[in-house]
């Protein structure tokens, strides 16, 4: 298998034929899951530890679940109610969980870079599941897949990625990944949260947002990041839903098949159209949250595989 | 007590020279400087000295310098004394070719009031072997609300008023901050920069702020808050030094003030002049300082800018922090980074790149922080306290921050190379340092 990272800490380190490896996997995840009996052992024996610094309950939800069909003994732990109040360093908590020897270790942090410090002091394979505005790789796998089942290709689209770009890790993971897979990428959304760097990853940027969904064949939404604001972004939620709100008559301005993403969860009437986000010709919402378990399954599977031929080599 | 320096290249920063000479030690200071290769026997007898009074040091044609005068140093006393002591600190600096140290009031508490300046000044006469010329705070905690008592400060030994890292948000309070200084002709050390857009920054914006997902300042709040200050000088006539100019952004203000008349210098540090922004890959928290590293473009021109004079000063910025002050995401660590023994070495790297030559590099680490805070030393000259090191510009090493002498060892530099070593440090002609 053309996958060789000890950990998944974001797609960067990441090559074109090994987001492809994950995909692949992916897809036949996905029918495993569409089975009445949706189970497989490919993890058993492996522990799975769920580390989560901040909120969560649809990504936390989806590890735990893709954990367990895989046959892991999986564990949660809500971090920003326990320790860290106590005021113990992510390094102790690190010691901590070392001293459990969890296998997977799936972690959630407010602060960018801090799954990459943790990963340096653990004994098992990380997987970031978002760090502050930093990545968030399994969503922009899953985002992927998404786009790749529904479009039957990953390369040469237009792809609109729309709104809160500035405290995004889900489109800094998501523009380093079609980036990485030839796509036109634009970037819509006001300047305050687009920041003008974005234009040095190849990125086009508009703050018209009907002359950037021209002609684009997926529109990728973003929720607004109320709580990671430190206030005065945009004057208001309703002069926002006016000019950057994906609602039909902005959608027009895209091809006739394009579909709709959202990475959830979605403030309906904010950046999105309720209609719009439940007309299932052209949202796939639900189905990225379907992708999402899947592609999991496959990133904790190549990991465990890697992580297992290691083992193996120290004790031979 | 007489000592001769011989077969020594001399790097004289006032006459921008680097010549093979001789250097005649006596009392504790320099009593002459040879330039022309004459013997060691001849040079004693054109001074009256007998050969069996003088002890001869052999150079071996190694260069020697006016030692270092580090403006803006940390030693963490009082407070915080597991991080750095005046002993600690005075080894490392001894061992950096750092003759004297101008130490910062940021300490916890604040030195802002005579009370613990005497505190401080009895310590570090107590512990170390170099030159030590305390700063105080200029507002009380360093807090920007109220002044200290800066007259009394002076009369107790304060060479220069600062709030460090905390800029004086409040401008009515700097002003007359800055007009009561003037009276008592105190030195006012400032750090320029915007605070409210600074707030939080652990990165300079850019594609690899972006990239990595850190919050951000615009390179464009230091010409802001240096813009501020110069118009505050405009009204105040103060004697005021930005402690460290960063940007390319910041130095046509910085020229324009200096043109005017202002009495304004500005200072950078070395981490600034040898490090830009993509050293911190990884989210390695010793490259975290403060400002922010920056591009690769600001580098060059701060230190074209040092070059040209327009920054007159070199500072180490030494400031230690223990390992679980850094062991943390990047955001949460501490920022700065100890260089007492560094700035020697790293300023060698200038030089190596031909991009400042010797003579330059002890304008701006010697003889121009000794200038602005009224010393004799800094200079290789009659008369001048013989504060010296001797040092190999040229020998290469990998640094190993566990061999660094200070208590704290966040040193961005560890494994890397270097070129170029202090073999021996003196201050009033005492060996305070020797290489083993």
């Amino acid at each position: 298998m053309s996958f060789e990272h000890r950990h998944l800490l974001g797609i960067e380190p990441l090559k074109p034929h090994e987001i492809t490896a994950i995909l692949d996997l992916a897809d036949d995840y996905v029918a495993l899951n569409r089975r009445p009996e949706k189970h497989s052992d490919v993890l058993a024996g492996l522990t799975q530890i769920n580390m989560f610094f901040e909120n969560s309950t649809r990504t936390q939800a989806s590890f735990e679940l893709a954990g367990k069909r895989l046959g892991a003994d999986v564990m949660n732990m809500a971090m920003q109610a326990s320790s860290i109040k106590k005021g113990e360093t992510l390094i102790d908590t690190a010691m901590t969980l070392n001293a459990m020897h969890p296998d997977l270790l799936v972690v959630r942090h407010p602060h960018s870079g801090a799954v990459d410090l943790l990963a340096q002091k653990v004994n098992c394979a990380v997987l970031n599941a978002g760090d502050g505005k930093h990545e968030h790789p399994t969503q922009a796998l899953l985002d992927a897949l998404t786009i790749r089942r529904s479009k039957g290709r990953l390369h040469r689209l237009n792809i609109a990625i729309c709104g809160d770009i500035a405290h995004s890790r889900v489109a800094r993971s998501n523009l380093i990944l079609l980036g990485k897979m030839e796509n036109r990428i634009r970037l819509i959304g006001p300047p305050t949260l687009v920041p003008g760097q974005f234009a040095e990853f190849g990125a086009e940027i508009y703050d018209d947002m009907r002359e950037g969904l021209k002609d684009v064949d997926v529109v990728m939404m973003l929720r607004l990041q109320k709580e990671r604001m430190d206030g005065g972004f945009i004057p208001s939620e309703r002069e926002y839903y006016h000019r950057y709100g994906l609602d039909a008559d902005k959608l027009a301005q895209a091809k006739p098949d394009a579909i709709v993403m959202h990475p959830g969860p979605m403030n309906r009437g904010v950046e999105i159209d309720g209609t719009l986000a439940d007309d299932i010709n052209r949202s796939v919402i639900q189905e990225q949250v379907e992708m999402g378990v899947a592609v999991r399954m496959a990133a904790m599977d190549l990991l465990a595989r890697n992580l297992r031929a290691e083992r193996q080599a120290k004790a031979g | 007590m007489t000592t001769l320096f011989t077969n020594a290249r001399l790097i004289d920063p006032e006459a921008g020279t680097e010549t093979p000479g001789a250097v005649l030690v006596r009392n504790g200071r320099i009593a002459a400087v040879e330039k022309n290769a004459a013997s060691p026997e001849q040079l004693l007898a054109a001074h009256g000295v007998k050969p069996e009074e003088a002890a001869i040091q052999d150079c071996g044609g190694k260069c020697l310098a006016p030692g270092i005068v580090d403006i803006g140093v940390k030693v963490c006393e009082p407070g915080e004394r597991h991080k750095e002591s005046y002993k600690s600190a005075g080894l490392a600096a001894a061992a950096g070719g750092v003759t004297t140290i101008v130490t910062r009031p940021d300490t916890a508490p604040a030195i802002d009031s005579p009370e613990t300046l005497e505190f401080v000044t009895r310590r570090a006469q107590a512990d170390t072997p170099v030159n030590v010329l305390p700063m105080a705070a200029l507002t009380k905690g360093r807090e920007g609300r109220e002044m200290t008592e800066i007259g009394f400060l002076m009369d107790a030994g304060a060479v220069a008023f600062s709030d460090c890292d905390h800029v004086v948000a409040n401008t009515k309070v700097f002003q007359r901050a800055l007009t009561y200084a003037r009276s008592c002709g105190a030195l006012v050390i400032a750090h320029p920069q915007e605070p409210v857009l600074s707030k939080g920054a652990a990165a300079t914006s850019g594609k690899f702020a972006a990239l990595y997902g850190l919050p951000a300042v615009s390179p464009m709040a230091e010409r802001m808050g240096l813009d501020r200050d110069i118009a505050l000088l405009e009204m105040t006539g103060a004697r005021y030094h930005a402690d460290q100019i960063t940007t390319a952004r910041a130095l046509p203000a910085l020229e324009r003030a200096k043109a005017n008349g202002l009495d304004i210098t500005a200072g950078t540090s070395i981490h600034h002049l040898t490090l830009n922004e993509l050293d911190v890959a990884g989210y390695r928290s010793f490259f975290k300082v403060k400002p922010p590293l920056r591009s690769e473009d600001d580098r060059l021109a701060v230190v074209e800018a040092v070059r040209s004079g327009l920054i007159d000063i070199i500072s180490s910025m030494h400031t230690p922090q223990d390992e679980e002050s850094k062991r943390l995401p990047f955001e949460e660590a501490a920022a700065g980074a100890v260089a007492l023994e560094t700035l020697l070495p790293a300023a060698l790297r200038l030089y190596h790149a031909e991009l400042l030559d010797l003579p330059a590099l002890f304008r701006a680490m010697s003889l121009n922080p000794a200038k602005r805070l009224g010393l004799e030393g800094g200079r290789l000259e009659a008369g001048a306290p013989a504060d010296l090191v001797l040092f190999d510009a040229d020998v290469p090493f990998v640094l190993d921050r566990f061999k660094l002498r200070s208590k704290s060892q966040n040193t961005p530099y560890d494994g890397q190379r270097m070129q170029g070593r202090v073999e021996a440090t003196f201050v009033a002609g005492e060996p305070v340092y020797r290489r083993d």
